[in-house]
């Protein structure tokens, strides 16, 4: 059984379908790689598995349990955490105070916790895993500045850190290299790398820059005009000829 | 140890100051006082909800459920002042459990209209129903309460049993401030669609902070009602309401100081300008309007401008917070 297993899943905008019978499976240890062109329905699908949208029809299985129509927080809950395609975070805060408000879902709190004072333990164990979380993603260096002082790089790498706080089983990463230089892209796919390898974790990268999508995904599923185009590893897609047609004359894919 | 020791001192010096004021001052200032402590309460409390970005009209309502709640129990029941002054409390934050059901809905400037109307919806409800809230005069004859034999209708032991509500209402919300609850309200403050994101139940926090706030204005109320013998609809009307948004604009709402700062400059404001009778509104609106243009972050931001002007701490480094002092 797959860890996300998306199907029938159809997204209407009054008239518009923006988002038409699609059928996803996503293994766990993968990194998945959602691409088409402008307006093909990547950012509509992606909202749907987040809960940010409610689907038409359809279901939204993850980790057998049924997640479609629920709040982003629930689903947040249950392991499948997504980064957003603007840098954000907590701008007020230091990069460590994000990483800790974003561990939210690993504390009971309660109000008389809070009163009494007996949630310290707890803060103990959750600042010792944001720094490792940082160490990882190399924001040591930056863990006592405000996130607003970080660079563009740093800044969506922090949003990764944030998602990461939440201990998912599967990230979702919205044109997480949108913006940046080539350092900081090898950066980023390094890190991606090193998510899948060495805390076995499952991502799905729904991305612009076709180098990165061809360069870090196991599997690749193409979308146009809502629909799926066709599924396959990063070969076989940039031969097939529907992709090459579904992006001439609004993208070239640049390899 | 050493942020304790601070701690404590200062903790020693407010009560010692606050156990001298009564004894310092004549009678009159004393009932001053005495309101200015129960405004504490109110103030502090306003500030857990809008901690999550909730500007909300109808506060001075939650409190008005606390006075009401206070003037039923007191003649129902005919129920000791320590037993109104908590019940009062929870029937508030019950009150805003329900209000800010369908409240969490509405965000910015929607919820703030939308606490108006249901606010007035409930104060209505009082000025409608002559029985069993006494209609437009509101009620009267509520006992002011004793205490194994000592009269709080005397202002002194009023005010000392006021100022043993007012510490342990501050010192709960100081702990909601400091703690990971405080934080997580920030946070949804910061940006509601990263901490949804991140796990963070947004519409159950923003219920949670409201009625938290409710349950300290009705302790607020409560207090109020048995000081001033009667409760009137129209002390909890949007008049009062803009008087409690005057306080927490002049002291701010971004650290815990900010609302006491603002009630204590402005309630010696209010009281120096009894002379000035029917101009006093405008001189309000004023300093509303003085505020807003130019101190948006209240005389907290101010503290802070200070600061870093003159003790630059090291981690600033750059000090990109100097230029803005000017």
């Amino acid at each position: 059984m797959a860890l996300l297993e998306v199907r029938g899943l159809v997204k209407r905008f009054g008239g518009l379908v923006a988002v038409n019978d699609v059928d996803l499976d996503v293994e766990a240890g993968e990194i998945r790689g959602i691409i088409g062109p402008n307006g093909a329905g990547k950012t509509t699908l992606f909202n749907l598995i987040s809960g940010a949208l409610k689907p038409t029809s359809g279901t939204i299985k993850f980790d057998g349990k049924i997640i479609s129509g629920k709040k982003p927080s629930h689903i947040a809950r249950a392991g499948l955490v997504r980064t957003f395609q603007r840098n954000a975070m907590f701008p007020t805060y230091s990069v460590l105070d994000n990483v800790m408000l974003a561990r939210h879902t690993r504390i009971n709190e309660n109000l008389f916790k809070a009163v009494l004072g007996t949630d310290r333990k707890d803060e103990e164990r959750n600042l010792r895993r944001a720094r490792e979380i940082i160490e990882f993603l190399d924001l040591s260096e930056f863990a006592d500045e405000l996130a607003q002082n970080l660079s563009h790089g740093h800044q969506r790498i922090l949003g990764i850190a944030n998602a990461l706080a939440v201990e998912p089983k599967l990230i979702m990463l919205d044109e997480p290299v949108a913006g940046m230089n080539p350092t900081e892209t090898a950066m980023v796919t390094d890190h991606l790398r090193r998510l899948r390898d060495e805390w076995n974790m499952t991502v799905i990268l729904v991305e612009h820059d076709m180098r990165t999508v061809m360069e870090t995904c196991d599997y690749i599923s193409v979308l146009n005009f809502g629909e799926k185009l066709m599924e396959g590893d990063p070969g076989q897609v940039s031969r097939d000829p529907r992709v090459i047609e579904a992006y001439l004359g609004s993208e070239e894919i640049d390899l | 140890m050493f942020v304790n020791w601070k701690t404590w001192l200062f903790l020693i010096a407010v009560l010692a100051v606050a156990g001298a004021a009564p004894f310092m001052v004549r009678a009159y200032s004393t009932e001053v006082l005495i309101l200015f402590m129960i405004n504490l309460i109110l103030v502090c409390s306003y500030r857990i909800p809008t901690m999550t970005g909730d500007w909300s009209l109808s506060h001075v309502v939650m409190m008005g459920v606390g006075a009401y709640a206070t003037a039923l129990l007191s003649k129902w029941w005919d129920l000791s002042i320590l037993l109104t002054v908590p019940l009062s409390a929870v029937v508030a934050a019950v009150v805003g459990l329900i209000l800010v059901t369908p409240l969490i809905r509405t965000k910015g400037f929607g919820f703030f209209i939308a606490s108006f109307a249901l606010g007035e919806f409930v104060r209505l409800t009082w000025v409608k129903f002559r029985d069993p809230f006494g209609g437009p005069r509101g009620m009267i004859g509520i006992p002011s309460g004793e205490l194994g034999g000592i009269d709080f209708f005397e202002p002194v032991p009023y005010y000392f049993f006021v100022l043993v509500f007012v510490f342990f209402s501050l010192l709960v919300m100081y702990r909601i401030d400091r703690s990971r609850i405080g934080r997580t309200f920030k946070a949804i403050y910061t940006d509601a669609e990263l901490a949804e994101s991140v796990g963070i139940d947004v519409p159950h926090y923003r219920a949670l902070a409201f009625a938290t706030g409710a349950f300290f204005a009705g302790i607020a109320g409560s207090l109020l009602a048995h000081r001033l013998g009667a409760v009137d609809p129209k002390n909890f009307d949007v008049t009062t309401m803009v008087y409690l948004i005057i306080w927490i604009v002049v002291g701010g709402t971004s650290t815990f100081w900010g609302p006491i700062f603002g009630l204590t400059v402005m309630t010696f404001v209010f009281e120096w300008s009894r002379p000035l009778l029917e101009w006093r509104p405008l001189l309000f609106g004023g300093i509303l309007i003085f505020f807003l243009v130019f101190l948006p972050g209240g005389l907290e931001s101010l503290f802070g401008k200070l600061r870093e002007r003159f003790f630059t701490r090291k981690p600033l480094g750059k000090g990109s917070a100097g230029s803005s002092g000017t």
